[in-house]
């Protein structure tokens, strides 16, 4: 009800108010359109004005019809809808010809993949546009997640990987007892625990079957036991988290052992589901010839690696092949099959984009370069290259030795209330009275006593550089353990209860020795219960 | 064993002592630490026992003492629980304290050494200043540690004009002094060492009774230090260097951990070394019914608890001081654990000085086995709670105060805070709406993203545990 009104409104307000076009997308076989009908209705809601080409939805099931029900308007064809829009919303890169159709202040917003298009990259700077790519999004940033493109459509193809195979596959996932026979679970193995990974996992998981995943990255291992999946461990320590949540790439030793590992596994599971990918590389072969011949008659492989050239040396990309009685499923278009899912999750990535880029929900975008998520996915800015992005503050490191060490500095930067060097004005002051001090001790004290002075002072200086940096959780164990050892001046009473010199004429031997033996037993107490609490209390600090 | 034999061996003690400290600063090297305060404390006294001062005829005694002591010190560390640790330290100071007096008063009545001149007068001040601190951190330490486990109430015993009394007692000290010191006799110098020991005990009460009970922690760290200072000074007055190195290292470690602790609630340092520590306690009366918070308290039950800690994707839990009194730890790492499983991100805030000493916290998590790379600093993890969905104080109040940041005029400005009212929704878990022990009222019950659990905190936690589980 409230829709029309706030259309106008808005309209009235901000007269300038910018146009979204979403063309139809032109690559073959690509099924998704970058938006839908229900993010429509809340980009309208932010102002802007929504143009649609006519037939984009179509692959993804949706019509013109519910496109112009939540306020959209319909152009018949891709130049017209070019012309007219501020803002082009799009899924795969533009071709040549689409940019042509672009004018200058345009804004493009999609999949671009800047290090793979330099030529395409090179276009938008020529047409003086700028480009928004969205598989540039800065993806450790959390408040950036909401707007993260890549993960809803990897989550898309992991589940649809699962799908293929279980088509492809000829028994059932899950295990059954039936009047015609047991039936035992199918076995699935999921090389790559990402997000594609681990949304096989659990949609391989629901369906019944047993899965096994294993990641080169071991924290991963307790988010695919939750997912119900069992992760198996290569057997060779290597720590392979590389930057952005990717895996890096191993070590030669590693890299025998995990071979060893897969090629148990083939050997073993009915279906094999690989997406190890390393940022900038081809795929790793994980999947040789070998494993794949060793494998079942029957058994299923779905490589989702396969645009990068696959994890299996057998597979071809774009096709599903039978190799040694093994279907290698080698689509790279996942995603585009579950057509209208992941339009949704594609338009409502846009959506929280253009959110972002419109803080003033004026209809009107604001590219602000000093917002870390916008900045790393703005490649091309008014014909300017953007792109590469400059490394995101240490705040975000993804890495945990990194994330320790600014920690490590806080903690010393604790307690130093002014860590900056006192002003000169009182560190002078301090000088001349410490110089006061000095020469008045110097001037009347014996040289005995100098000694001791001596000690004393740098013991003092000792103890403040010693405890200046403690952590904070450890205080009550220092306090503890320097209560313990003050008790050193047992020492004093010790050397007072049986001198050489007892039995002199005029020193009260029985009160000093009682007096002593006061002292030495109520040291003893807080030396024995000082050091035993200490100990009691650090053995409860564990990792 | 000769002269220069227990020497080496004091100097061996000595850099024990030295690793042991520097060792405790992290918790990986911790234990090795204590070890090594251990074996440098074996080490002094095998080598003073077994050193030229000390003859046969003393070895009985000698066992004996420490047989007795020992076993109560060991005893008592093995009974205590992990809740009452201020205290026990707190007393153990005492016992320091006490020592360091009766060995001074040993070492005056002791007329082997005859001093002269320069030497006895600088002998005899250091007598004097030993028995002095030594009094002064028994009857202190004494003090807190009454008012530490409840014997002695919390508020702060303020006499009429008590900064002039104290500057009495101290003219009163020094001139005693100079008459001790020009003592013909050891009998004619025992009635001025008697009146200032008194006058030191009274002293250490009034300092300490003067404290509020939130800022123990810095006072049981400040005693610390005073027992390190009364060590050294009684090693100067028997001329043992171990005993001065050693004392100055726990004095002058003491004396920065207060400072540390100082500069985390902002409170001036000067102020806490000369006593009358929370001077602002009788303020607040005045100044906090200015800034009286208005709105409406929003109380919740249990099952709500668990139901929005359940929703949450990361919840941060701020232990206070509740916690250890209802011993609501081991329930709070049941609940840390079974959200974690569920996926929840669950940290710990620790302010620096929740609690009844400084670390009290994270000694109470670990005894409860929470890991403690998940357990933070204030500083680390304050900018966290705007991403936080819950913020679940557990007995805590001063600590996540606002108003220490919003309201000049209230008694606990300026002092660090937790920012729990950043986070979505801060559940505050408390007995009833009374104030904290600073006195303040808090504007955070009040915020409309404030939920408050009333009732034990054991009592309430263990009801979320149960309606986490079902």
């Amino acid at each position: 009800m409230q829709q029309p009104s706030s259309v106008t409104e808005s309209a009235a307000a901000a007269p300038r108010s910018q146009r979204i076009g979403v063309p139809r997308e032109i690559f073959p076989g690509e099924k998704r359109v970058a938006t839908v009908p229900e993010a429509v209705a809340k980009l309208v809601k932010l102002g802007f004005a929504v143009t649609v080409e006519s037939g984009a939805g179509d692959a993804a099931t949706i019509s013109d019809d519910a496109y112009r029900a939540e306020g959209a308007s319909v152009v018949p064809t891709a130049a017209e809808l070019w012309a007219q829009s501020d803002i082009v919303f799009k899924v795969r890169p533009p071709t040549a010809d689409e940019v042509g159709l672009m004018h200058e202040g345009q804004t493009l917003v999609g999949f671009i993949w800047p290090a793979q298009n330099p030529a395409l990259m090179q276009q938008l700077a020529e047409r003086k546009v700028t480009a928004l790519a969205i598989d540039c999004l800065p993806r450790t940033l959390s408040r950036a997640q909401k707007m993260d493109a890549l993960t809803s459509m990897a989550g898309v193809s992991g589940y649809r990987a699962v799908i293929e195979a279980a088509n492809a596959f000829g028994r059932f996932f899950n295990g059954q007892i039936t009047a015609a026979g047991k039936v035992p679970p199918a076995k699935v193995f999921i090389a790559g625990a990402g997000v594609a990974g681990l949304a096989a996992i659990g949609t391989a998981a629901s369906l019944g079957a047993i899965v096994r995943a294993n990641d080169t990255r071991a924290e991963v291992a307790d988010q695919v036991v939750s997912l119900g999946g069992e992760f198996v461990k290569v057997d060779y320590e290597e720590e392979g988290s590389g930057g952005g949540g990717y895996a890096k790439v191993m070590s030669e030793g590693f890299q025998a052992a995990q071979r060893a590992m897969y090629a148990q596994q083939a050997r073993e599971v009915d279906i094999i589901i690989t997406t190890a990918l390393i940022p900038g590389k081809p795929a790793p072969k994980l999947i040789t010839a070998e494993m794949v011949q060793s494998m079942k008659p029957g058994s299923v492989i779905v490589d989702m690696a396969a645009e990068q050239g696959g994890n299996c040396e057998l597979t071809v990309p774009g096709e599903a092949v039978v190799r040694h009685g093994v279907t290698i499923v080698g689509y790279t278009d996942l995603a585009s099959r579950l057509s209208k899912q992941s339009s949704t999750l594609y338009a409502t990535n846009l959506f929280r984009l253009t959110e972002e880029l419109c803080k003033t929900k004026d209809g009107v975008i604001h590219v602000n370069m000093d917002d870390d998520a916008i900045r790393g996915l703005t490649v091309v800015k008014d014909g300017a290259v953007t792109w590469p992005a400059p490394p995101l503050k240490p705040a975000a490191t993804p890495a945990p030795k990194p994330a320790a060490a600014p920690a490590a500095e806080k903690k010393g930067g604790h307690g130093h209330g002014s860590a900056a060097p006192m002003p000169a004005k009182t560190l002078a002051i301090v000088f001349a009275v410490a110089a006061v001090v000095f020469w008045l001790i110097g001037a009347y004290a014996p040289a005995a006593f100098l000694g001791h002075f001596t000690v004393f002072v740098l013991a003092c200086f000792i103890g403040y550089m010693v405890v200046w940096n403690v952590t904070p959780a450890l205080h009550t164990p220092l306090m503890s353990v320097t209560n313990a050892i003050s008790s050193i001046i047992a020492i004093g009473a010790l050397v007072q209860i049986a001198p050489p010199e007892a039995g002199m004429a005029g020193r009260p031997d029985g009160l000093i020795q009682w007096l002593a033996f006061a002292g030495i037993v109520l040291t003893a107490v807080n030396m024995f219960g000082g050091f035993a609490v200490t100990r009691r209390m650090l053995a409860m600090f564990r990792k | 064993m000769s002269q220069s034999l227990a020497t080496v061996a004091y100097l061996g003690a000595a850099i024990l002592f030295i690793l042991s400290l520097g060792g405790l600063s992290n918790p990986e090297t911790s234990r090795r630490g204590n070890l090594f305060g251990m074996i440098g404390m074996a080490l002094a006294v095998l080598a003073t026992v077994f050193g030229p001062r000390v003859t046969p005829s003393g070895m009985g005694w000698i066992v004996a003492a420490l047989v007795a002591g020992g076993g109560i010190g060991l005893y008592a560390a093995r009974v205590v629980k992990m809740t009452q640790m201020p205290e026990l330290v707190a007393l153990m100071h005492s016992l320091v304290g006490l020592a360091a007096c009766l060995v001074g008063f040993a070492s005056y009545v002791d007329t082997s050494i005859q001093y002269t001149g320069a030497e006895k007068v600088i002998h005899e001040v250091e007598i004097y200043v030993g028995i002095l601190i030594g009094a002064v951190t028994f009857s202190g330490s004494l003090i807190a540690f009454g008012k530490l486990n409840g014997k002695i109430g919390g508020k702060p015993l303020l006499l009429p004009a008590r900064h002039w009394l104290n500057l009495a007692a101290l003219l009163i000290v020094i001139a005693f002094g100079r008459e001790f010191v020009h003592a013909p006799t050891t009998a004619a110098g025992m009635t001025p060492l008697i009146v200032m020991t008194v006058i030191a005990l009274l002293f250490g009460i009034h300092m300490v009774m003067a404290i509020g009970g939130a800022d123990m922690p810095v006072v049981v760290s400040m005693l610390n230090s005073y027992s390190g200072w009364a060590a050294a000074a009684t090693g100067f007055m028997l001329s043992n260097d171990l005993l001065i190195v050693t004392g100055a290292l726990v004095g002058s470690s003491g004396a920065i951990l207060s400072y540390i602790m100082c500069n985390a609630m902002n409170r001036n340092f000067i102020s806490v070394i000369a006593g009358g520590f929370g001077s602002g306690g009788g303020a607040p009366a005045a100044s906090g019914a200015a800034a009286e918070p208005q709105g409406e308290v929003v109380p919740v039950g249990a099952a709500e608890t668990a139901e929005m800690l359940r929703e949450a994707k990361s919840v941060i839990i701020v232990p206070g001081y509740g916690m250890a009194v209802a011993q609501a730890q081991h329930t709070v790492y049941e609940i840390t654990k079974l959200l974690r499983e569920k996926g929840v991100n669950v940290r710990f805030g620790i302010h620096p000085v929740a609690g009844r000493m400084p670390g009290h916290m994270n000694v109470l998590l670990a005894e409860a086995k929470v890991p403690y790379d998940i357990v933070m600093e204030m500083d680390e993890i304050n900018e966290d709670f705007p991403d936080a969905d819950v913020a679940m104080v557990i007995g805590a109040n001063d600590i996540v105060n606002p108003a220490a940041q919003d309201d000049p005029a209230s008694p606990i400005a300026g002092m660090p805070v937790l920012e729990v009212w950043k986070a979505r929704t801060s559940i505050v878990m408390k007995r009833s709406m009374a104030s904290g022990y600073a006195g303040v009222d808090n504007p955070l019950f009040y915020k409309d993203n404030n939920r408050m659990l009333f009732g034990d905190a054991k009592k309430m936690l263990d009801e979320v545990l149960t309606a986490l589980r079902g």
